[in-house]
């Protein structure tokens, strides 16, 4: 078991949360208060600093650097300085909430416009496979002795 | 009778013809009760209503030709719809104008999706989001709800030796159907081939409508 695979909860990890009335926001961790329960605050992402059960959140991979208990106003300042929001969007994590998001705003048109797109690529993929499949010597097919019929 | 005398009496002089025909002397026979009455002629009416013109009651019916019409806001001309039932099923069209019947007019166009010159009811309809800009399209001025209306077919009659040669009416399409549709499909098409996508376009109104699996309708945007 090697630590750094882990994500801590920690001062300053970055939490996605994932049900309740902010579900889909980032917070980030500005205390711990018991086993289950943490402070939490997302000033530029409209969440109000209030304790929120580890349960609705998942850690991300950003930490910021800020001191336990950091008032709102000093941690907008953090987490402008620090880019939280440019990391969180670089993650592919973020990248595909946001693809579930826009697939589910497909209109029947555009549904069309996929399909035809996808069709035109694997035609392409296929042309190209069927290529570097003539190019490999393939060896010769095993042939099963066939069953000898009792006369 | 004792009241009508002394209006005979006062209406004498003024007319007499008038009273004459008025009232009628009619003999009464017996002793001792006058031996005549003036009677009135005609009877005057048993029953007076109460209300000279009595007003009718309010009915909650209406009549077909009275009825409001309202049209889903996601419908207007040029937005293309998915057919959800009848003989075009699956069909995607290019709705034109709603009739004054509530029916929408729809037209495939027909050599796109095989669907005429036709009237919808707008339930079984989807609006997608899809819109032509079909302002400049004029439609013929014939296309109302007396045009589609169906034909009433005429049936054979048996008669003794030809129940099975007389052939039955099958319907046909008119010379005036077949004119109104190539003259609307032509702008409608022309119209499509202006747009940037006319490639896609065609092929989408080309094609049929289909849920997936794990494709819910109610989560979907049209």
């Amino acid at each position: 078991m090697v630590l750094s695979q882990f994500r801590f909860v920690e001062v300053g990890r970055v939490a996605y949360i994932s049900y309740g009335p902010d579900a889909g926001k980032l917070a980030v961790i500005v205390d711990v208060i018991d086993q289950n329960r943490a402070l939490v605050d997302g000033p530029c992402s409209g969440v109000s600093r209030k304790q929120m059960n580890f349960k609705a959140l998942e850690l991300t991979s950003i930490v910021m650097k800020i001191p336990r208990g950091l008032r709102p106003g000093n941690l907008r300042k953090a987490w402008e300085k620090q880019e939280v929001q440019k990391k969180w969007d670089s993650t592919t994590w973020a990248q595909k909430i946001a693809n579930k998001k826009k697939r589910a705003q497909l209109t029947d048109f555009d549904r069309f416009k996929l399909m035809k797109a996808k069709q035109a690529r694997n035609r392409l993929i296929n042309v190209e496979f069927g290529k570097l499949r003539k190019t490999v010597k393939r060896p010769a097919p095993r042939l099963r002795k066939k069953k000898s019929v009792k006369k | 009778t004792k009241a009508a005398k002394p209006k005979a009496a006062a209406a004498k002089p003024a007319a007499k013809k008038q009273t004459q025909a008025r009232l009628v002397k009619k003999t009464i026979g017996g002793d001792k009760n006058g031996g005549h009455r003036l009677v009135r002629k005609t009877r005057m009416s048993r029953y007076y209503p109460t209300e000279d013109k009595p007003r009718k009651l309010r009915s909650r019916k209406t009549a077909f030709s009275k009825h409001k019409h309202s049209l889903r806001s996601s419908i207007t001309p040029g937005t293309v719809l998915i057919l959800v039932a009848g003989r075009h099923k699956g069909k995607r069209v290019v709705f034109l104008k709603q009739l004054d019947s509530g029916l929408l007019l729809v037209t495939g166009p027909f050599h796109l999706n095989g669907c005429p010159l036709r009237r919808i009811n707008q339930i079984y309809t989807i609006a997608t989001k899809t819109k032509l800009d079909i302002s400049g399209v004029k439609l013929p001025e014939r296309l109302n709800d007396k045009y589609f209306n169906r034909k009433q077919l005429k049936k054979p009659r048996h008669t003794e030796g030809e129940i099975f040669d007389t052939k039955k009416e099958v319907y046909t399409v008119s010379d005036e159907r077949k004119e109104d549709q190539v003259a609307v499909d032509k702008q409608i098409l022309d119209v499509i081939r202006k747009n940037k996508e006319k490639k896609l376009l065609f092929g989408y109104l080309g094609s049929m409508f289909s849920l997936g699996s794990r494709q819910y309708p109610h989560k979907m945007v049209f």
